[in-house]
């Protein structure tokens, strides 16, 4: 498979801030890439880049194998860009927002047209296409921004965290969208900080951090990085809390919350022999929940920091 | 290049639907120029044309501000424009554009279309009021094409100076304060209401080397005939020239400011 996206090298700082710190990137044709990473790690910088709305300063970068420095009219042609503001006109509606689209990309008027109902269908604006998109959801909006994205056909489609900010059920159906595109042949680059949205969609995550790349791999082959799982303890009374904290020394605790975590593997010799341990001491355990190794651990294994620390900053 | 003039064109078309969709900013523009043209022509013009000399009342001194006021009308215009590429700046969907393969100067030279059509609309109407109350301009028809070509020309330089203006401000209140310089200072700085003889040395001084007071000469001389006191029609041209030129090249350069061009 030859490469969507190929970056070697990439840097970019603003004023005396490293924003992107050498970074490298091979994106397979008609795959989801998804970057990863808490706030403030670069990703936006690094999809204002790939897709031309930003310099570089230094870096060999080519996607839809044109270079980009050379010929960014050429990466333009085949790329679509949905951002992580919306990028719709609220002055115009839906539908006057996906013709504007079409007549940029030069489709001709019958053929705008049709585009233009086509997607409107298949992202469910039909009704809302009539209205000014200033009035539109979140979640509309959402859907409307990407719809103009597809408008031209794109081969390479950067989403910058397309569903941050959008509830459960517009986020389901985005990633059902994505899913159907990249089912077309078109190659997505993701940028979240959601470990599940990029354990759910992407073929191949790299995990950003502070413009470095930490970790780069399939989502089981990140996960295979995490130092195996945990089980979690929760506790309605502080004085059991304080008896297991003493019965289970390896275990992480969290006053706040009553909780302690204790490292595991979840094999069922593992489990049996901790169940013991309870009964043995006689703790009065609310809740028990076995935790496998997802993307946070991988997230705390690569940077030695927990993401909502990082994101917290 | 045709892609130029189709992109160019599209755009225009957006920025016509968001004055006809978001018509304040379009309406505060043509309603202004109008009441200047009623409030300095019947209410002040009387006591104005005393200071003109030669006993014309006010008739005479309606046919001494309209050129005047015709500039002001476009001056005052620039404002819209300044703010609406703001505004699309902050906004994404020119972010979004930037990423599309569209000829790069459509966006902005789209507004400045869009302002011209709107400033020729405000012109129409201020002409309109002013021959209501007593404005007798003796032009031929060669003269009124020259002024109104003049004016157009003043319109595009002013507009993509402004639009270069707006591009950098980083809000729409901002954008709509630092053109205030063109959109009052230069016209009420200028022979538009009163001659230069009248004005302190200072100011006069200002008046009489800034762009508006050559502009306002000419087309008061091709409206009405009266001679050319400062400057001729050249110098006129020379400066809306050179505004455009300065405005349409720094508009550029803000435009693509850190992007691949």
């Amino acid at each position: 498979m030859s490469a969507a996206i190929d970056v070697i090298g990439l840097r970019k700082s603003y004023d005396e801030k490293l924003v992107l710190d050498g970074i490298d990137l091979n994106v397979a044709e008609g795959t989801i890439f998804s970057l990863l990473g808490p706030n403030g790690a670069g990703k936006t910088t690094a999809v204002q880049i790939l897709s031309t709305l930003v310099t570089a300063d230094a870096g060999e970068i080519r996607v839809a194998g044109h270079d980009l420095h050379r010929n960014p009219e050429a990466v333009r042609a085949a790329i679509g860009v949905t951002g992580q503001f919306s990028a719709v006109d609220g002055l115009m509606t839906g539908r006057e927002n996906l013709i504007l689209m079409a007549d940029l990309y030069h489709l001709g008027k019958q053929q705008a047209r049709r585009r233009a109902d086509e997607l409107l269908e298949q992202f469910d604006l039909i009704e809302a296409g009539k209205k000014l998109a200033m009035t539109y959801s979140g979640g509309m909006k959402r859907r409307l921004d990407l719809a103009m994205t597809l408008v031209g056909r794109p081969q390479i489609i950067f989403l910058d965290e397309p569903t941050t900010g959008l509830d459960p059920r517009s986020r389901h159906s985005m990633w059902t969208m994505i899913r159907e595109l990249v089912a077309g042949g078109v190659t997505v680059l993701l940028t979240t900080q959601y470990l599940d949205e990029a354990d759910q969609l992407a073929d191949r995550i790299a995990v950003l951090d502070h413009g470095r790349l930490v970790a780069q791999g399939t989502p089981e082959e990140l996960k295979r990085l995490a130092p195996g799982g945990h089980i979690r303890l929760r506790f309605t009374s502080p004085d059991a809390f304080s008896l297991a904290g003493q019965v289970l020394p390896t275990a992480v605790p969290n006053r706040e919350s009553l909780v302690l975590q204790v490292p595991n593997d979840g094999s069922v010799h593992a489990l049996r022999y901790l169940l013991a341990r309870i009964d043995d001491a006689s703790l009065e355990v609310d809740e028990l929940t076995v935790h496998t190794p997802d993307l946070d651990d991988v997230f705390f294994a690569v940077t030695g920091q927990p993401t909502e620390k990082v994101a917290a900053k | 290049m045709s892609y130029a003039l189709q992109d160019t064109g599209t755009m225009l078309r957006r920025n016509l639907r968001h004055a006809q969709r978001y018509p304040g900013l379009s309406l505060g523009a043509l309603g202004m120029p109008v009441i200047m043209i009623l409030l300095f022509g019947l209410i002040f013009g009387d006591t104005f044309s005393n200071g003109l000399g030669g006993g014309g009342g006010r008739g005479d001194y309606i046919n001494f501000l309209t050129p005047g006021i015709l500039l002001m009308s476009i001056a005052s215009g620039t404002m819209s424009p300044a703010v609406a590429v703001c505004m699309d700046m902050t906004e994404g969907i020119v972010a979004r554009f930037r990423t599309m393969a569209i000829f790069r100067p459509a966006v902005l030279t789209g507004h400045v279309l869009g302002n011209v059509i709107l400033t020729i609309v405000s012109l129409c109407l201020v002409v309109g009021f002013a021959v209501l109350i007593g404005f007798r301009p003796n032009a031929s028809v060669g003269e009124w094409l020259l002024a109104a070509g003049l004016l157009i020309a003043v319109t595009v330089a002013l507009t993509w100076f402004a639009i270069a203006l707006g591009l950098t401000s980083k809000t729409p209140e901002s954008a709509s304060n630092i053109v205030l310089p063109i959109s009052l200072l230069l016209p009420f700085l200028s022979n538009t209401f009163i001659p230069l003889d009248a004005m302190p040395s200072g100011i006069r001084w200002f008046a009489e080397y800034q762009p508006f007071t050559p502009i306002i000469d000419t087309l008061r001389h091709l409206l009405l005939g009266t001679p050319m006191d400062n400057g001729d029609g050249w110098l006129a041209l020379a400066w809306c020239l050179a505004i455009a030129i300065v405005g349409y090249f720094w508009a550029q350069k803000n435009y693509n400011k850190g992007t691949v061009a």
